[in-house]
């Protein structure tokens, strides 16, 4: 049977720094991921991240993916891409199936002696009339198709969040050579940051605010071709009698990402809902090991944050799994960590990040009162 | 119309890997060998990949990453085949999923 010291769920920003950690102290490391390439969401990031030097500041997210794969190569990660995870079972075996739709698929029983999952999010979804239209997706969906696929998702685009997903794709999209006519926005105020909002309204494109999609209305070919919005009052209801028709093929919606936990509920950890991190999340520790003893968590799959928290979680994981495989001392371990969790501090500040960092001590802290010690559940 | 990405400020949007014949009901279309089927089917124009079993209503890319499923089409004679995580070849044939198959 195929054995691995660590196997690693997810190679995007989390799943590929913990993949390197762990390799780097001499773990026989297997990362898998579905897609045909690695690094996750970086590679659609093509704008300067924020943040201090420390955090590659001013570095576009694609050249950090660029970076993180040549050192996962270094540190001779395998890497399986087009697996997905189908089953976990007792004894810590792992089954994997390999391969792409419509072609040879098999599965692969691995036995692993620890688990990193770093699984990310999914996107939210606004359900209005029309909804499951062809030309109405995620604002990820699009993004992934302009700056992965170099395809427009469509002409005119009706982007539905004033976050900072709908915000930068709406610019991105504009990159593209799409035609933004609409920024749709539920509450009374822009949610990202003014920065990007200014850009977009530099540009041209009409923010509404206090506004919500009505309906998708589809053309002969079944595909949108009209949007209705209209203004909502105080409870998000739409008030009658204010709709407004806009000509647009395409309906993008940023309303959020929740964390994708299908992987760590196969594992049967436990999980905790808190709202500020986007759903169900994995109860963990400062190790990042949740309830289950030897599995780790890291990255968007333990709460909706960004590409900096993913990679720094990512370090932490994969430095506990070779701490608990002997291949590092406690006390490095515990070094680096403390190192790590400062950082991560430095990250979680200002008007979005002290929130995240109060939910995290949160969840520390119900971790201890609720599991104290993971325990081997096998 | 034609949907590719030909210009961009920052990216490197040409894709240097060939161009291969592919057909689409029945329509040879042009795409890059190595990228995904949806891909190659939206810079076409083609927006719907198949329709639902119940009430015949028709679904296209939704969350490009292989997670809804929604993209799903009948590719050289497989059902549910997830395009936007599946990689062009030359002489695929390809077709919009009706239901099932």
């Amino acid at each position: 049977m195929l054995e691995r010291d660590v196997l690693v769920v997810g190679a995007g920003p989390a799943g590929l720094a913990a993949s390197i950690e762990a390799a780097k102290a001499g773990a026989d490391v297997l990362l898998v991921d579905l897609n045909m390439k690695p690094g996750g969401q970086l590679f659609k990031q093509i704008h300067k991240f924020f943040g201090s030097s420390a955090h590659r500041s001013g570095t576009r997210g694609f050249d950090i993916g660029l970076k993180l794969l040549e050192e996962a190569k270094e540190a001779g990660v395998e890497i399986w891409l087009q697996s997905t995870v189908v089953g976990a079972f007792p004894g810590n075996l792992i089954a994997i199936e390999k391969g792409v739709d419509g072609g040879a698929k098999e599965v692969i029983t691995l036995k692993s002696k620890k688990v990193i999952i770093a699984t990310g999010a999914s996107e939210n979804v606004v359900r209005f009339k029309g909804w499951t239209t062809p030309g109405v997706m995620g604002a990820g969906a699009a993004q992934t198709m302009i700056n992965v696929n170099h395809v427009k998702p469509g002409k005119k685009i009706v982007m539905v969040g004033s976050g900072n997903v709908g915000l930068i794709v709406s610019y991105q999209l504009m990159q593209a050579g799409c035609d933004v006519v609409a920024l749709i926005e539920a509450a009374p105020k822009i949610g990202g940051y003014a920065v990007h909002a200014a850009k977009i309204r530099r540009a041209g494109v009409p923010i509404y605010t206090k506004h919500t999609v009505v309906e998708a209305i589809p053309g002969e070919d079944g595909t949108v071709c009209k949007v209705v919005i209209a203004q909502v009052d105080d409870h998000f209801n739409p008030i009658p009698g204010t709709e407004e028709t806009i000509e647009a093929d395409t309906v993008t919606i940023g309303a959020g990402l929740k964390p994708a936990t299908d992987m760590v509920k196969l594992e049967k950890c436990q999980l905790t809902f808190n709202g500020p991190f986007g759903g169900f999340i994995p109860l963990h520790n400062d190790k990042m090991e949740t309830s289950k003893s030897g599995v780790y968590v890291a990255g968007d799959a333990t709460g909706v944050e960004e590409a900096n928290t993913a990679l720094e979680e990512g370090k932490i994981a994969g430095i506990s799994a070779v701490e608990s495989l002997g291949l590092i001392s406690p006390k490095e371990a515990e070094k680096r960590r403390i190192e790590i969790w400062d950082r991560l501090e430095a990250l979680r500040m200002g008007p979005f990040g002290e929130r995240r960092q109060q939910e995290k001590d949160n969840i520390l802290k119900e971790y201890e009162e609720k599991i104290g010690t993971a325990v081997e559940m096998d | 119309m034609c949907l590719r990405v030909d210009e961009h400020c920052i990216l490197d949007v040409e894709n240097k890997a060939p161009l291969v014949e592919i057909s689409v009901d029945g329509n040879t279309i042009k795409a890059h060998e190595g990228e995904p089927i949806l891909a190659a089917l939206l810079s076409n124009g083609i927006k719907v990949n198949r329709y639902t079993v119940k009430k015949h209503e028709p679904r296209g890319l939704f969350c490009g990453i292989g997670q809804c499923s929604d993209c799903s089409m009948v590719v050289d004679g497989k059902a549910n085949v997830r395009t936007c995580i599946t990689p062009v070849k030359a002489g695929m044939v390809i077709k919009t999923q009706d239901g099932l198959k």
